[in-house]
């Protein structure tokens, strides 16, 4: 369309208003955060004296508390993320196929496995914190206490208070695992599901009369086509867990020994329970890091591509 | 199609079923847990256990607190909720309307830069932002306040409302616009009498997403609000479930209070809720 000038102008004027916030809140506070990161601040009252990369020294080295904890929390992120996305994509899927048999009740089915994803981490956090709570001795609780009236007492642990560690992988993070994928598995099969539904029933019929069967259908044909549909919820979910907060601090908390910490519950606890506001910017800076790593070159690549949006 | 017995079906549907269960046994643990009385929570034999008496009791505790314990009730959190959710639902709305219209029927000169740059605010940690904000919100005098955390929603909703309303609109065929412009309609009266009319799907999808998301924060509200009586209902229930002698009962009623309006509007209006959730990735 051909715009007169002056309405091209209104045009601009009327996004002008969000775009000074975004640039403000977003850029401007990032920025800002990257001064605190090299600041002095360590109390109530803002200081910016100059510090260099200190805090950041401070996490990666010199082996003191805030050097362990934070090598803790980036390893915890990392084997969280890989069987967070794990469980999501394989069941996600799973379900998905399950679904588009032309089963009876879909309808039902999947409102259930997508109810979850309409609830607060919090809630969730609370919820699996009763299933997966221990017990001690002869009082136990949650999955344990049910599991002793099974007479299967040979598969109680810790859950999410053990300390043991396979390597740098702390198994009191499979229970918070299980509470992340239990509200984000419906997200993959939706999105799975909707793929699925795009693909013309032609091309399953062409298959069909080519004589393939069942199996080699969804081998050959439909796995290969979802597979955009896959990097794009690995990217969305992967994000999603390096960021994540609420569902482990209100599940476990940081646990014995940091076994169950994260980089988010880090920076919360030191920047607004310890006034470290300088070490708590710079812990934050290393989350938008490996956030950005993960979304930009995403972003950059499907607004280039413009497919649909 | 009909079909005769076939045992893979049967497996299809047993899978479906266990899964189904599965997914529901935290739903069943929170509602026998909090129908049950604190004696029967605290009978370890019985936590899996339907409610041998079916009571209320625990819901009105979470809803009016036990003043001779210290424990807060969470009806005036409840309302804060409300009162955040609904103000920064309607704003954001508008404001994703406008910048939809605009940047995929108006597209200015960098419109293609604005649009991935404000996208890019949808991603980012927010703790990367948290410190300047609460800086920020306190020397406008907003620290601490209700508004102030419905503005902070309302600016880091821009980017989300802006994406599904400008994919929405993209649908709009240019030639209704071109007609009402032919008929001498400047930029807002073609958005008023052609584009808003049309919009209702898309308000709708947007309100979802916007209400279920402000609603279920934590984040920001935990670290702007220090003030319990402000406090929306996810952080109350946080610091109900981190109190030291659980009442279990309790807990589970208030988490059911803190869940169920979002989990109405989903279940009530399941199709919009996944357009939202769908648009969330980028590429819709």
């Amino acid at each position: 369309m051909a715009h007169a000038r002056r309405e091209r102008w209104i045009a601009f004027l009327m996004v002008l208003p969000s775009m000074i916030l975004i640039a403000v809140f977003v850029y401007g506070f990032i920025g800002w955060t990257t001064t605190v990161s090299l600041s002095r601040w360590d109390g109530v009252t803002p200081d910016y004296e100059w510090a260099g990369l200190d805090n950041f020294k401070r996490l990666f080295a010199g082996g003191g508390v805030a050097a362990k904890r934070f090598s803790i929390d980036l390893w915890n992120t990392f084997f969280f993320t890989i069987l967070f996305l794990l469980l999501c994509v394989a069941f996600g899927l799973l379900l998905a196929v399950l679904l588009d048999q032309n089963v009876k009740g879909e309808g039902i089915f999947r409102t259930i496995y997508l109810f979850p994803m309409s609830l607060s981490f919090v809630v969730t956090g609370v919820v699996w914190q009763w299933v997966f709570a221990p017990g001690a001795g002869e009082r136990l609780r949650g999955v344990n206490a049910l599991f002793h009236t099974l007479g299967l007492d040979a598969f109680r642990w810790r859950w999410y208070t053990d300390t043991r560690s396979i390597g740098p992988f702390h198994v009191a993070l499979i229970p918070v695992v299980i509470a992340a994928a239990w509200q984000m598995t419906g997200y993959t099969m939706a999105m799975y599901l909707a793929g699925l539904r795009a693909i013309p029933e032609e091309l399953r019929e062409a298959a069909r009369v080519d004589g393939a069967s069942e199996f080699a259908l969804y081998r050959r044909i439909i796995l290969p086509l979802l597979r955009p549909i896959t990097l794009s919820a690995l990217i969305v979910l992967g994000h999603i867990s390096l960021k994540i907060f609420d569902l482990v601090y209100t599940m476990t908390g940081k646990g014995p020994g940091f076994v169950t910490d994260v980089p988010g519950i880090f920076m919360f606890e030191t920047t607004f329970q310890g006034n470290h506001y300088s070490q708590g910017a710079a812990i934050s800076m290393i989350m938008l890091l490996m956030v950005a790593l993960v979304i930009v070159p995403y972003l950059v690549f499907s607004l280039r591509r413009e497919v649909e949006l | 199609m009909t079909r005769r017995f076939d045992p893979a079906r049967l497996a299809i549907y047993v899978l479906l079923v266990l899964f189904g269960i599965l997914f529901l046994v935290p739903v069943y643990v929170m509602l026998s847990t909090s129908l049950k009385t604190f004696a029967e929570v605290q009978d370890l034999s019985r936590l899996w256990g339907l409610p041998h008496n079916v009571t209320l009791e625990s819901f009105s505790a979470a809803w009016s607190g036990i003043p001779e314990k210290g424990v807060r009730g969470l009806s005036r959190n409840l309302l804060n909720s409300v009162n955040l959710t609904i103000p920064a639902t309607i704003i954001s709305a508008m404001l994703g309307s406008l910048n939809g219209y605009v940047l995929s029927k108006w597209k200015f000169r960098g419109a293609d830069v604005v649009f991935p740059l404000m996208l890019f605010g949808m991603f980012i940690p927010y703790q990367s932002v948290l410190i300047p904000l609460t800086q920020t919100l306190s020397a406008i005098g907003l620290g601490g306040t209700l508004w102030g955390l419905v503005l902070v929603h309302v600016v880091y909703g821009i980017p989300i409302t802006t994406l599904i309303f400008r994919n929405y609109y993209a649908e709009i065929p240019n030639a209704m616009l071109e007609a009402a412009r032919i008929d001498g309609a400047g930029i807002l009266d073609a958005y008023w009498r052609v584009v808003f009319p049309l919009s209702l799907p898309g308000f709708v999808v947007v309100i979802i997403w916007q209400f279920t998301n402000i609603w279920n924060d934590f984040l920001f509200a935990v670290s702007i609000l220090q003030r319990p009586a402000l406090q929306p209902i996810t952080v109350a229930l946080q610091n109900l479930s981190g109190s030291q002698i659980k009442e279990w009962n309790m807990v589970m009623a208030g988490a059911i209070l803190a869940a169920l309006p979002t989990l109405l509007i989903y279940v009530i209006t399941g199709r919009y809720f996944v357009r939202g959730l769908l648009a969330g990735s980028v590429k819709g």
